[in-house]
């Protein structure tokens, strides 16, 4: 994490970059926070370890409108989602002096307490770039053993592999943490009858509370005013009710960024409720590899995305759905 | 002081609902928040921090205020239906008891708020002692001893027993109708059970937590300092903070189109929100600046200002827990504090 | 309330400007017979509907909801259909995998010399929504009362 450091300081003293944009230190074990640093003073409270899962790249759509250049740390995958905003032109090249950081799978505080480890004080072994295989949890109530692996976020166990897709310099070494089949859970509610897919999704989004974190954290949902915050249309509607309106939300939210979609996973991070939101956006990843043939939004700032493009020989509607999908 | 086994909870569950229907602690796809019992519901008291906070017993996230229909060429108005039966909600925390008092000054002063009244009155809080506290919590801070509740009813979990003591008049009427259930116990194990929690929460990360130099005459020092340019960035806009807050109060009345007519109602606001207090006029904070220090001004300052000095947070650490970016109150305390301390 | 009544589906039926609603309009001309029940929403294109129009429609109480547009390679506009038809593979999809009962949605393309097909397709559709029920997984309940 030095070697991070070391390198925003010095620059930050060439006059290559005015700001950093990394994460700053937490006043728990688990909660370090996106942040801007303007001097080398500032730095001494830049951390970058297993729990800086937050995606910077949507924080340089502001930083695109200030002067200067931002150094942004990306991780391998927060590169897919640097890639698609350039693509977007929401975000300037120019602008950014990109360190390709290291990843090893990120953790979280929800994680730990989903395995039921709670009072945590502080956390041994969560080193970003030599994490151990497990975990010492020192809480109120004892130390507690775990593996890395079984704390890791959702996304990390389908890791899209450790290679940085967009940078100036890399500090660091990466790993590839999958160890699932990312479509797995997709496939299982496809092969699902309607009534047994419906209950399952009614049941998850019962917990929505509406708070919007999921569209607010997402990279691809970058329109300055999303028609839910629209006061002029019918749409703007904030009831908390078990019939529709949450299916709709989350229908749109994911349909929206449909193609854009880099499958961070970021959205089922933020969750407060733990709802599996990335099955939305799987689905539809699923849907476009096998109708438009494979595709990984971010890969590169360049190709057309799928909903922009299409062929004349296009599946038709009707016979997308055959075959018991 | 009364008790029952853990095991014949389900029996104290049951009775309860003989005469009122019995929000508690329920576990759904993994997460805990209250929700009326049943039979096959997935009781957890176990987990100390429900996801919502137990607000929503007396002020929902969305509730009808009116219908308005058109029958027959003219307009009919139907109000919302006003709670009038009788519930319990069971095994609230020491801080979101301390909520319910804030919601009080709020919707019980004039004019008083009928739908939260009405709830208010129809319910019975039966509170539980936070056996286990956890890193986030610092309700110490606003004086609250999550050792003692304070609610109609408070109860302990010590050992295989749960010890039960009722506090107001209310509390009283629901022991005597389970009193079959109830046996008579001293208070030793409680007492103990009180010192323990007691001892951890002095041991908490957050144990020298103090709002020295927030309230009512902050609020030009406050109001005015650039911390707020620097502590607002990572903010995501996003209401999870609010939505999971036991005292956050803020809501917004809007109109569902339904077709035949016409649904007023009301449902919770954030201050997060591009749109909290849109007036015909426009927004009057336009920055998300200036709404995330709304957040923390109203909760520090401004209720202070209102209510005689108490603070509108509780220090349950929701915010703590939840925040997507890692933002919380208690942050925004400690770097005023470290501010002022230079 | 009123009587057990029979099940009389809410059809809203988008047609694109240049095809599909000259073809409801040539089977008008022509007195070929649709159901009522199907209420026509014309629109510039195809292309024009988006995922929210369809929501929408069943949130506030649709049955069932078709789009019709120009045939592909027909498009007024030359491409809106085929990014029509991307998009409304992807939410048909979708909206399967959520639960909804297939056959509520669809899309057909007509042409404004099909006068013929526009109402055998409306005809089969409010045949296979009737045969579907009433929506219950899309709509509002607060649009029921």
């Amino acid at each position: 994490m030095q070697e991070l450091v070391n390198r925003a300081k010095a620059l930050l003293a060439d006059g290559i970059v005015q700001r950093v944009l990394g994460w700053k230190i937490g006043d728990l074990a688990y909660n370090p926070e996106p942040a801007f640093f303007e001097t080398e003073e500032a730095l001494s409270d830049f951390v970058y370890n297993g729990f800086c899962g937050a995606n910077l790249s949507k924080y340089m759509i502001e930083a695109s409108k200030k002067e200067g250049k931002t150094l942004v740390f990306l991780k391998p995958c927060d590169t897919y989602s640097f890639n698609q905003l350039l693509k977007e032109h929401r975000i300037l090249r120019e602008k950014a002096y990109i360190i390709g950081v290291g990843c090893m799978g990120k953790i979280s505080g929800e994680k730990l307490k989903e395995a039921g480890i709670r009072g945590i004080l502080a956390v041994e072994g969560a080193d970003a770039f030599s994490p151990a295989d497990s975990l010492t949890v020192k809480t109120l109530y004892g130390d507690k053993e775990i593996a890395y692996t079984d704390v890791m976020l959702e996304r990390c166990h389908v890791c899209k592999g450790k290679e940085h897709k967009i940078y100036d310099e890399i500090i660091g070494e990466s790993r590839d943490t999958a160890d699932a089949d990312r479509m797995e859970a997709v496939h299982a509610i496809e092969a699902m009858s309607p009534e047994e897919k419906f209950a399952f999704f009614q049941s998850a989004l019962s917990r929505c509370i509406r708070c919007n974190a999921c569209r607010n954290v997402c990279p691809a949902c970058s329109c300055r005013k999303c028609v839910f915050d629209s006061t002029k249309f019918d749409s703007a509607q904030k009831a908390n009710v078990d019939s529709f309106e949450e299916k709709m939300f989350h229908v749109i939210r994911a349909f929206h960024v449909a193609g854009r979609c880099t499958d961070c996973g970021e959205c089922s991070r933020v969750c407060p409720q733990n709802i599996p939101l990335h099955l939305f956006n799987r689905k539809l990843i699923s849907d476009i590899n096998e109708f438009y043939g494979e595709y990984q939004a971010g890969d590169d700032a360049e190709t057309k995305g799928p909903l922009t493009d299409f062929t004349l020989e296009d599946i038709e509607p009707s016979d997308a759905r055959e075959g018991g999908r | 002081m009364k008790k029952i086994e853990k095991a014949n909870l389900s029996a104290l569950f049951a009775a309860i609902t003989e005469e009122a229907s019995l929000l508690l602690p329920v576990k759904n796809g993994g997460m805990t928040n209250f929700a009326l019992w049943s039979e096959d519901a997935e009781v957890d008291l176990d987990t100390l921090k429900t996801v919502k906070s137990a607000k929503d017993a007396f002020f929902p996230q969305s509730e009808t205020l009116y219908h308005v229909r058109r029958e027959e060429g003219k307009m009919q108005i139907t109000p919302g239906e006003r709670m009038d039966e009788d519930f319990v909600l069971f095994g609230v925390r020491a801080c979101d008891v301390q909520g319910f008092a804030v919601l009080d000054k709020v919707f019980l002063s004039d004019p008083v708020d009928s739908f939260y009244k009405a709830r208010r009155e129809h319910g019975t809080v039966v509170a539980m002692a936070c056996h286990a506290p956890e890193e986030s919590c610092f309700c110490h801070t606003f004086g609250i001893d999550s050792a003692e509740p304070g609610a109609d009813v408070d109860t302990w979990m010590v050992g295989d027993d749960l010890y039960w003591k009722a506090n107001t008049e209310k509390g009283a009427a629901l022991t005597i109708r389970l009193s079959d259930l109830l046996s008579d116990v001293d208070e030793k194990a409680v007492e103990d059970e009180k010192a323990n929690i007691r001892g951890i929460m002095e041991k908490l990360p957050y144990a020298s937590l103090t709002t020295e130099g927030w309230g009512a005459d902050a609020q030009k020092e406050k109001f005015d300092s650039p911390l707020w340019e620097e502590l607002y960035k990572p903010c995501l806009a996003c209401g999870t903070c609010t939505f999971v807050c036991p005292t956050c109060q803020c809501y917004d009345i809007k109109d569902y189109n339904a077709g035949e007519g016409v649904q007023r109602y009301r449902c919770w606001d954030s201050c997060m929100y591009s749109d909290f207090t849109m007036m015909a006029h426009g927004n009057n904070r336009t920055s998300q600046m200036q709404r995330y220090r709304q957040r923390f001004m109203h909760k520090l300052v401004y209720y202070p200002a209102n209510y005689d000095g108490m603070f509108s947070c509780v220090g349950c650490g929701r915010c703590v827990d939840k925040c997507p970016t890692g933002l919380n109150i208690v942050k925004v305390i400690k770097a005023f504090a470290k501010k002022e301390d230079k | 309330m009123s009587v057990e009544k029979e099940f009389r589906p809410k059809i809203v039926a988008f047609c694109c400007n240049w095809c599909s609603y000259a073809g409801a309009d040539l089977a008008g001309s022509s007195r070929l017979a649709y159901p009522a029940d199907v209420k026509i929403i014309r629109v510039p294109c195809s292309c024009r509907v988006n995922p929210m129009f369809i929501l929408r429609a069943f949130e506030k109480g649709a049955d069932g909801v078709i789009l019709c547009g120009c045939h592909p390679g027909d498009c007024h506009y030359s491409t809106g259909n085929y990014y029509a038809r991307r998009r409304m593979t992807l939410l048909f999809s979708l909206l399967d995998y959520l639960g909804v009962e297939e056959g509520r949605t669809r899309v057909e393309w007509v042409s404004a010399a099909e006068g013929v097909k526009f109402s055998t397709v409306m005809n089969d559709f409010v045949e296979k929504i009737r045969s579907l029920g009433e929506n219950v997984r899309l709509g509002d309940l607060r649009c029921k009362n």
